[in-house]
C-alpha cells in the first residue's frame, strides 16, 4: 500500500517563527514540497484557520492570503489547511476553499470528537479531502480512542489520524493504538509526531508497520515543541523500510537543507538537522567517513550523498577512508567526460 | 403567591438544571416539559407534576398555547430555527438558550429593557456570551476596546450534545455579542472542552485590546460587573484580575471562574449556571409584569397550575 506523506512544515513549523513566515517565504517552501512529491502540505497559522489571536499569537499574514500565496505554486499536492472546531468555523472553511485550499485535518482534542461533526460534514459537502485528526492521543485509553476515531470515520472523514501532540508517547503504546484502530476502522489511518522524547521517527515506524498509511513530518523537524518527525528522514527510512511513496530523497532533504535553511536564517533559527549524517545511516556507511566525505566532495567539486550511497553499495568497512577520495575523483572524472 | 406557567422544551444538562432553578422561583411554574422522546429528563420533568410529551412543540401548541406563557427553549440551535416561528404565533415569550440567536442577544445585566421584554423572544447568546460580555461591556465603557477576545474553557462532562452539535454557532454567537453588546468593534471567541478529572470549573480568559489603557478605570469598572455578575450566580470569581499584559501594549487580560450552585450538575458546570440564571432573571421579570397586568384585568392566559 502506497505511503502518503503530509508536510505540516508551514502550519505546525509556524509556531518556531511566532507564525510570521512571509508569503515569499511560504511560497519557495510550498513549492520546494511540491516538487519534490509531497502529497499534502499543511498551511496556515499553527492553530489553525483563524488561529490568529492574543491567545497563540498573531500571524504576519492573514491564513486565507497564507493559503492563496500557496496555491499559486502547489501543482500536485494536496494543499491542506487545519481547523480546530471551537476556533475556526464552516464559514473560515468556504474562504479557505475559495483561497485554494483542498484538504482539510479537522482537529480535536482526543476524547471530543463529536465537536468535529458538522465540521467534517461540511468540509465534504465542499469537496474538501477530510482528515480526522486526534490530538494528544496519549491521553486516551486504547478503547475510548477507537471510539472518538469511530466517529470521525462515520462523520465522513477519509483518513484518522492519532497525533502525539505533546511528543508523550512510547512505540509500544503507539503499536497498542494502531493495532486496535486498524482493527476497528476503513479508512486510512494516520500518524502525526513531536520529537520530545526524541521518538518520533521510531514511533512513526510504529505506527506504519501496524496500519498507519498517512504519516506526517515537517522539513528540519520544524515544529512546535521539538519539533515533529524530520520529512527528510523520514523518506529515507521509507525508502529503507521498501513502503512505496511518492516523495524524492534528494529533492526533500534540498527543500530542507536549501530553501528551507534559508527561511530559517531569516527568522534566526538555525536547522540543526543533520543531512550528512542521515545519509550515513541511509547508506549504512561507517560513520567516521562523514567529515572525509565532505573535504572530498568539495575537492572534487561532486555530490556528496552520491559518494555515501557509492560506499553503501561497495560495502566499505571501517577503516577504508581511502575509497572516498577515489570514488570522489571517479565521479568527478565520469562527468567530465560526459560533458566533453 | 400567584405563578405564571412555563414550559421547557428539551430537558437535556440545560433544560435540567432550568427545572431546579424554575422550582425555587416564587412567580414560576413549571408546567409543561416536552422532548423529542422518552428520556431521564422527562421523567424527572414528571416527578416534578409537570405535563409531558415525547411530541415536543407539537404537544407543546396543542395543549399548552393558552395556558403557558413563557417558554425556555433548551434544544440546539437548528431545532430551534424549526419551532420559533411556531412559538412566535402561538404568543408565547421565548427565552432561546440555543445559539440560534433568532431575537435579540440578551445579557441581563447589559441591555436588558422595556423593549426587550417585549419582545416575542430573546437570545441568551451562549454561557461563554454571559459570562464575557459584561466585562468586555464594562472595559468598552471606559477604554474603548477595538478587540475582545475570550477563551472559554468548559469541562467536557458539562458541555451536552446539543452543544457539541453546534459549537460553530456557540463561537459564531458569542463572537457577535462580544461586538453587538459588548462594543467591541471586533470580536473573536475560542472555546475548549477539557476532559480532565476532576472537572474543571468553567474558566474564561478575556483579552481586550483598549484604545485607552487606563488600568485603574478598568479594574474598577470589571470590579462593579463582577458584582454584578456575582448576584446572578455567587460563585463567579477572579483567577486573574485585570491585567496589562505587556507594560508597553493595550492588551487587558482577565480570567473569571465559575462555580455553578450544583442544582443539576456538579459546581464544576458553572457554564450551565451562569445562562440558565441570567434566563431565568429575565423570566421573573416577565413573570412580574404578566402578574401585575393580570391584577389590573389586563388581558391574559388561563391560569393554571399544573397537577401538583
Amino acid at each position: 500500500m502506497r505511503i502518503r506523506i503530509a508536510d505540516t512544515t508551514l502550519r505546525d513549523g509556524s509556531h518556531s517563527v511566532r507564525h510570521q513566515f512571509e508569503l515569499d517565504e511560504i511560497r519557495r517552501i510550498a513549492g520546494a514540497l511540491d516538487a519534490a512529491g509531497i502529497d499534502l502540505i499543511e498551511v496556515g497559522h499553527g492553530d489553525g484557520l483563524t488561529g490568529s489571536t492574543c491567545n497563540y499569537g498573531f500571524s504576519k499574514h492573514e491564513d486565507f492570503e497564507i493559503i492563496a500565496a500557496a496555491a499559486e505554486v502547489v501543482k500536485q499536492a494536496r494543499l491542506a489547511v487545519l481547523l480546530l472546531p471551537g476556533i475556526g468555523t464552516i464559514p473560515d472553511l468556504h474562504r479557505a476553499w475559495d483561497a485554494g485550499a483542498r484538504a482539510v485535518r479537522v482537529a480535536t482534542h482526543v476524547t471530543e470528537a463529536d465537536i468535529a461533526e458538522q465540521h467534517i460534514r461540511a468540509a465534504k459537502k465542499m469537496g474538501y479531502f477530510t482528515v480526522g485528526f486526534l490530538m494528544m492521543a496519549h491521553r486516551s485509553s486504547v478503547e475510548r480512542i477507537v471510539e472518538e476515531a469511530l466517529k470521525m470515520e462515520s462523520y465522513g472523514a477519509d483518513v484518522v489520524y492519532a497525533t502525539d501532540s505533546a511528543g508523550a508517547m512510547l512505540p509500544n503504546e503507539v503499536r497498542a493504538k494502531f493495532t486496535a484502530l486498524r482493527r476497528s476502522l476503513e479508512v486510512p489511518l494516520g500518524f502525526h509526531s513531536h520529537n520530545n522524547l526524541g521518538l518520533a521517527i521510531g514511533n512513526t515506524v510504529a505506527a506504519l508497520e501496524n496500519g498507519a498509511t498517512w504519516v506526517d513530518g515537517s522539513l528540519a523537524g520544524l515544529g512546535a515543541g521539538a519539533g515533529n518527525t524530520t520529512t527528510e528522514l523520514l523518506v529515507a527510512v521509507l525508502n529503507r523500510l521498501g513502503y512505496p511513496h511518492g516523495a524524492d530523497l534528494y529533492r526533500t532533504m534540498d527543500a530542507a537543507a536549501v530553501d528551507f535553511a534559508a527561511v530559517a536564517e531569516a527568522h534566526g533559527l538555525t536547522v540543526t538537522a543533520n543531512q550528512d549524517a542521515m545519509m550515513l545511516g541511509y547508506a549504512g556507511v561507517y560513520s567516521s567517513f562523514m567529515l572525509h566525505t565532505k573535504r572530498a566532495a568539495k575537492r572534487f567539486g561532486v555530490d556528496y550523498r552520491d559518494i555515501i550511497l557509492e560506499l553503501g553499495r561497495r560495502e566499505a568497512v571501517g577503516g577504508q577512508e581511502d575509497w572516498i577520495q577515489e570514488i570522489a575523483a571517479a565521479m568527478a572524472a565520469e562527468r567530465a567526460g560526459q560533458t566533453r | 403567591m400567584e405563578k405564571v406557567n412555563v414550559a421547557i422544551i428539551g430537558p437535556g444538562n440545560i433544560g435540567q438544571d432550568l427545572m431546579i432553578k424554575i422550582a425555587r422561583s416564587e412567580v414560576l411554574n413549571l408546567h409543561c416539559v416536552v422532548n423529542i422522546k422518552e428520556s431521564p429528563g422527562l421523567e424527572r420533568a414528571r416527578q416534578m407534576g409537570a405535563y409531558t410529551s415525547t411530541d415536543s412543540v407539537n404537544y407543546l401548541l396543542a395543549e399548552h398555547s393558552d395556558d403557558v406563557e413563557i417558554v425556555f427553549d433548551a434544544t440546539s440551535a437548528t431545532a430551534h430555527e424549526a419551532c420559533a416561528e411556531r412559538l412566535k404565533e402561538a404568543g408565547f415569550f421565548t427565552l432561546d438558550l440555543t445559539p440560534a440567536a433568532i431575537g435579540p442577544y440578551c445579557v441581563p445585566t447589559v441591555n436588558l429593557s422595556e423593549e426587550m421584554l417585549a419582545e416575542p423572544e430573546l437570545n441568551l447568546v451562549t454561557c461563554a456570551g454571559q459570562a464575557t460580555v459584561p466585562m468586555v461591556h464594562a472595559v468598552n465603557e471606559v477604554a474603548d476596546v477595538y478587540y475582545a477576545e475570550i477563551v472559554a474553557s468548559l469541562a467536557s462532562l458539562s458541555a451536552g450534545p446539543g452543544t457539541r452539535a453546534n459549537i460553530d454557532e456557540f463561537t459564531e454567537t458569542t463572537r457577535a455579542a462580544l461586538e453587538s453588546i459588548g462594543g467591541a468593534d471586533r470580536g473573536k471567541a475560542i472555546i475548549i472542552l477539557n476532559p480532565a478529572e476532576p472537572p474543571i470549573f468553567m474558566r474564561n480568559t478575556i483579552y481586550t485590546r483598549v484604545r485607552n489603557v487606563d488600568m485603574e478605570a478598568i479594574k474598577a469598572a470589571c470590579a462593579r460587573a463582577m458584582e454584578e455578575m456575582r448576584e446572578f450566580v455567587p460563585g463567579t470569581r477572579w483567577r486573574m484580575e485585570p491585567t496589562l499584559l505587556d507594560p508597553d501594549g493595550d492588551t487587558v487580560m482577565m480570567m473569571i471562574e465559575i462555580e455553578g450552585l450544583g442544582d443539576y450538575l456538579p459546581v464544576y458546570s458553572g457554564n450551565l449556571d451562569i445562562i440558565n440564571a441570567a434566563a431565568v432573571y429575565i423570566a421573573e421579570i416577565k413573570a412580574r409584569q404578566l402578574l401585575e397586568r393580570r391584577r389590573s384585568g389586563g388581558a391574559v392566559k388561563a391560569e393554571g397550575e399544573a397537577e401538583s
